[in-house]
């Protein structure tokens, strides 16, 4: 008797447990799953815009893609900005995280405007960068002329009396990554801040009495406590950047001449204004195993150097 | 509200001298501002001669074992005891052999690949112990590390102390609450409270002869018993006093109590009971095997050889010396 | 201690300079702005509110600002409507395979709407929501749910099991016990729900490109670049105060609970 109540309540909590998580997952995988399968179904098929029916041909967007030097293009571009952009979040992110551990005045203040790339709306900071680089009113430039590195012969950075940040296929590169550095900056600031904060002062106090310097703190005790949270760091950036599409939609619509196009404005470009859906899909799908293993990898390495 | 408020002290070479006190009492504090963790408002600190308050803790050629141990989670055993030597750059052959004495010394040269979330409680204290004497520092802080050991490895890690201590030489300061571990380890106790220094004695003097009330109840368990008398308090320790077998003799102060309540405890008995002139409550300790006879609601009468007494002063709680 | 005041002016400029510079630019006159040598960095004539009026006189601004408030309201009831319960019954009760299926569904945060754009305004369509703000309501979901139930059972996880259990005890079943316990005990972490759900509908840019087209339904964030960038004619002053005025209310919002992201987001290398 007594055997039989228990069980029913486990599984009224079971019930329970099922009742109260079932519609979120009802909901992801229907409004998630159908369009991953539609996604797949369209990369194997010929569908565009203009003609409604679908026709299988296998992998063939695939191993025509994988002949255009666009594609490639966009494969080799949308990895150097990620990794180029993971660098700088790291170095910088970790300076600046040590900077906010000392105590200063006006430290809500500082929060605020150091959170500021994050927090403000992507698409709406990027339009302060259009600002930023624009080939005429530049205030960069105007600052570079002002030191003399612009606008003469001779000059740093060229004799016209603008840079041409987002003309010039180097250096929109160079911009494109600047902007996702100046953006993802504080995310990981405040992670590596909280990974600093999580160091035991035991731990550092010991350090210092075993005879370890500043330097020696830093490199030998502090930054391998922090490889977790680095990790989290490298997790999240390379996520936001690899599948990225605001930054370089609005700063340069992929140009000069393809020479910013990554993987999700190629898909963006070739489905809804080239009309050819299939191929367009069979673009944004190379962004999901890549997705995948680097996830995948990182939190299996992450958990396996758990301290 | 100050964390060390007055305190002089002076520790000859080569001796283990008790920090004692509560929780809040400033013991740690004082440790930790030997250390250079912290900076004194005002006063001097020297170490072996020299004016150290301007030296960081690095300078000061001590080794400290906090009470967590703080080994380093992600380096092996033999690269946290190797680490004070890797600071002060020594040769790498130089070092391995250091690490290796250190190692044999406190008997975890077996575990100099593992990492500190491998091993037990007593072995993470010995690697902190390791990689603290590697160096043959001047002066030795121990920040209460018995505390976080199993009761039963408590007694042989006391042993292992004293044995260190004999064999080594070096001046250590030790920080405690634990009054048995203070009267079993120290050649000297200095007792705090409220910042300031109580008293500094063997633990033979502070035992027998507390400078004043609260040395008088933090020591022991149970702790002295206070009767009030006049401006005075009348103080003897419970397993000082007995039951005599005729009235009280000469020489002994008569205790009449009317017993409240009897705790067999094994070896001892904690007898409660109150005093009946007056009313004081007292606590006796006695053999269990003599006070199998007593109840609750008897009237005994005990007493104490009056050399065994002290006075107190009821105001200022001083010892006035012998009751 | 000068050179730590200096390093970290030197990164305060580097993040607030844009926002700066759009700050001074929205008041500045035309003539002002359209001229390459004049300082961009200050005034050279009076600040005027021209472009700022321009913006909400001659635009349709507000109603791209109602829209945004509108959806990511919505988006919000919705999510918590979701994720608030299937958070819980993953913290508490699922045990085994609640740790997998949480994992699961933190991974479905990282499937990019870019990946999946195109399908899903086939959905839409299907839907017969194309063009309509209700698409992004219902689109939204899909990425504010797995993050908000991730974040949640953080929380839930950190509300001690005893006093579920001392409710249970004293009469509560258990869905009871978790209205009238656990709820608000979970204050924090369902106001950081709402401001993230909030931040990342009203942040959202590629659904909302590619699903409405009709510039009286778009919200902020495509309104801005899309509608006030004609063809080659860049109107800076408006342009730049309409991306300053929208991302601000946002931005302070996000900073106030920035903090139990992180602690999120860091548990991920904890557990």
């Amino acid at each position: 008797m007594a055997a039989a109540r228990t069980l029913s309540l486990r599984q009224r909590d079971t019930r329970l447990a099922m009742g109260m998580v079932l519609p979120a997952i009802l909901y992801i995988v229907l409004l998630l799953g159908i369009p991953i399968v539609l996604a797949v179904v369209y990369s194997l098929n010929d569908v565009t815009t203009g003609s409604p029916a679908m026709r299988f041909i296998g992998l063939r967007n695939f191993q025509g893609l994988l002949a255009t030097p666009d594609f490639a293009r966009a494969i080799g571009n949308t990895f150097l900005i990620t990794t180029c952009t993971l660098v700088g979040v790291l170095i910088l992110g970790t300076i600046q995280a040590e900077l906010l551990m000392r105590p200063v005045r006006g430290k809500w203040l500082i929060r605020f405007l150091i959170l500021l790339p994050w927090t403000a709306p992507a698409s709406l900071s990027a339009i302060a960068w259009l600002w930023m680089f624009d080939s005429t009113f530049s205030p960069l430039d105007w600052i570079l002329r002002g030191l003399g590195l612009l606008g003469h012969p001779g000059a740093l950075f060229g004799d016209f009396d603008n840079a041409f940040w987002l003309g010039r296929s180097g250096l929109a590169l160079f911009s494109i990554i600047l902007v996702n550095v100046w953006r993802l900056l504080p995310l990981g600031t405040v992670i590596i801040l909280a990974g600093l904060n999580g160091v035991p002062r035991d731990i550092l106090e010991q350090a210092e009495i075993d005879g370890a310097g500043y330097f020696r703190r830093l490199f030998h005790i502090i930054l391998p406590m922090l490889i977790p949270v680095f990790g989290v760091t490298v997790l999240f950036t390379f996520v936001f950047v690899f599948s990225d599409i605001s930054t370089v939609f609005i700063l340069t619509r992929g140009g000069p001449a393809n020479a910013t196009q990554v993987l999700p404005t190629l898909a963006f470009f070739t489905g809804v204004q080239g009309g050819s859906l299939g191929r367009g899909a069979a673009t944004a799908l190379f962004l999901l195993p890549v997705l995948a293993a680097v996830s995948i990898l990182i939190l299996a390495l992450i958990r396996r150097r758990e301290i | 509200m100050k964390a060390v408020d007055d305190v002089s002290l002076e520790v000859p070479d080569g001796e283990f001298l008790v920090l004692l006190g509560a929780s809040g009492s400033g013991k740690s504090t004082l440790l930790r501002t030997i250390a250079g963790l912290e900076h004194p408002s005002a006063g001097t600190i020297r170490i072996g001669g020299r004016v150290a308050n301007e030296d960081p803790p690095r300078r000061r050629n001590i080794a400290m074992v906090f009470q967590s141990y703080a080994l380093y989670p992600h380096k092996t055993v033999a690269r946290n005891i190797a680490f004070p030597l890797e600071a002060i750059r020594l040769p790498a052959a130089e070092i391995r052999e250091k690490v290796e004495w250190a190692a044999q010394l406190f008997g975890i040269d077996r575990l100099l690949a593992r990492r500190p979330r491998e091993l037990s409680g007593g072995e993470r204290q010995r690697v902190a112990l390791a990689r603290a004497l590697v160096r043959t520092p001047t002066l030795f802080l121990m920040d209460e590390p018995l505390s976080n050991l199993d009761a039963k490895l408590r007694h042989a890690a006391r042993r292992e102390f004293k044995r260190l201590h004999e064999q080594t030489g070096i001046t250590t300061l030790y920080v405690t609450h634990d009054q048995v571990e203070a009267m079993g380890l120290g050649q000297r106790i200095a007792v705090m409270n409220d910042g300031r220094l109580q008293q500094i004695g063997t633990p033979d003097e502070i035992y027998h002869e507390p400078a004043n009330i609260f040395v008088a109840q933090f020591m022991g368990s149970p702790p002295m018993n206070l009767i009030p008398d006049g401006g005075w308090l009348t103080g003897f320790h419970p397993e000082d006093v007995f039951q005599p077998d005729g009235p009280v003799p000469d020489g002994h102060y008569p205790l009449p109590i009317t017993v409240q309540q009897v705790e067999a405890l094994g070896a001892d008995a904690l007898i409660y009971g109150t005093l009946d002139a007056g009313g004081a409550e007292l606590i006796f300790k006695q053999p269990a095997r003599t006070s199998g006879g007593l109840a609750a609601g008897q009237s005994v009468t005990f007493c104490v050889p009056q050399t065994m007494m002290r006075r107190f002063d009821a105001r200022t709680g001083l010892s006035a010396g012998k009751g | 201690m000068t050179g730590l005041y200096l390093a970290t002016a030197l990164f305060v400029v580097f993040s607030a300079l844009p926002f700066y510079v759009m700050l001074i630019t929205s008041l500045k006159t035309q003539a002002d702005i359209f001229s390459p040598d004049i300082d961009p960095f200050w005034f050279s004539q009076p600040p005027t509110l021209d472009s700022i009026r321009l913006l909400f006189e001659q635009t349709q601004f507000v109603q791209w600002l109602l829209n945004t408030a509108y959806v990511g309201l919505a988006v919000v009831v919705i999510t918590l409507a979701l994720a608030v319960p299937a958070a819980y019954g993953l913290a508490r009760i699922a045990g085994g395979w609640g740790e997998t299926l949480g994992i699961g569904i933190f991974l479905s945060y990282l499937v990019p709407p870019t990946l999946l754009f195109i399908p899903f305004s086939k959905v839409i369509a299907f839907l017969g929501l194309q063009n309509s703000l209700g698409a992004l309501i219902v689109a939204y979901p899909t990425f504010t749910v797995p993050f908000c139930t991730w974040l949640l059972m953080g929380f839930f996880k950190g509300i001690p099991r005893d006093l579920e259990e001392q409710a249970m005890i004293d009469g509560h079943g258990r869905f009871s016990a978790f209205m009238h316990v656990v709820l608000p005990l979970a204050m924090p972490g369902l106001l950081t729900v709402v401001v993230f759900a909030f931040t990342l509908s009203t942040s959202e840019f590629i659904y909302a490109l590619a699903f409405v087209t009709h510039s009286a339904d778009k919200t902020v964030s495509i309104a801005v670049p899309t509608e006030l960038i004609r063809g080659d004619v860049y109107h800076w002053g408006p342009l730049l105060a309409g991306a300053l005025i929208a991302s601000i209310p946002i931005a302070v919002l996000y900073t106030f609970f920035i903090d139990h992201l992180v602690a999120g987001l860091t548990s991920v290398a904890h557990d």
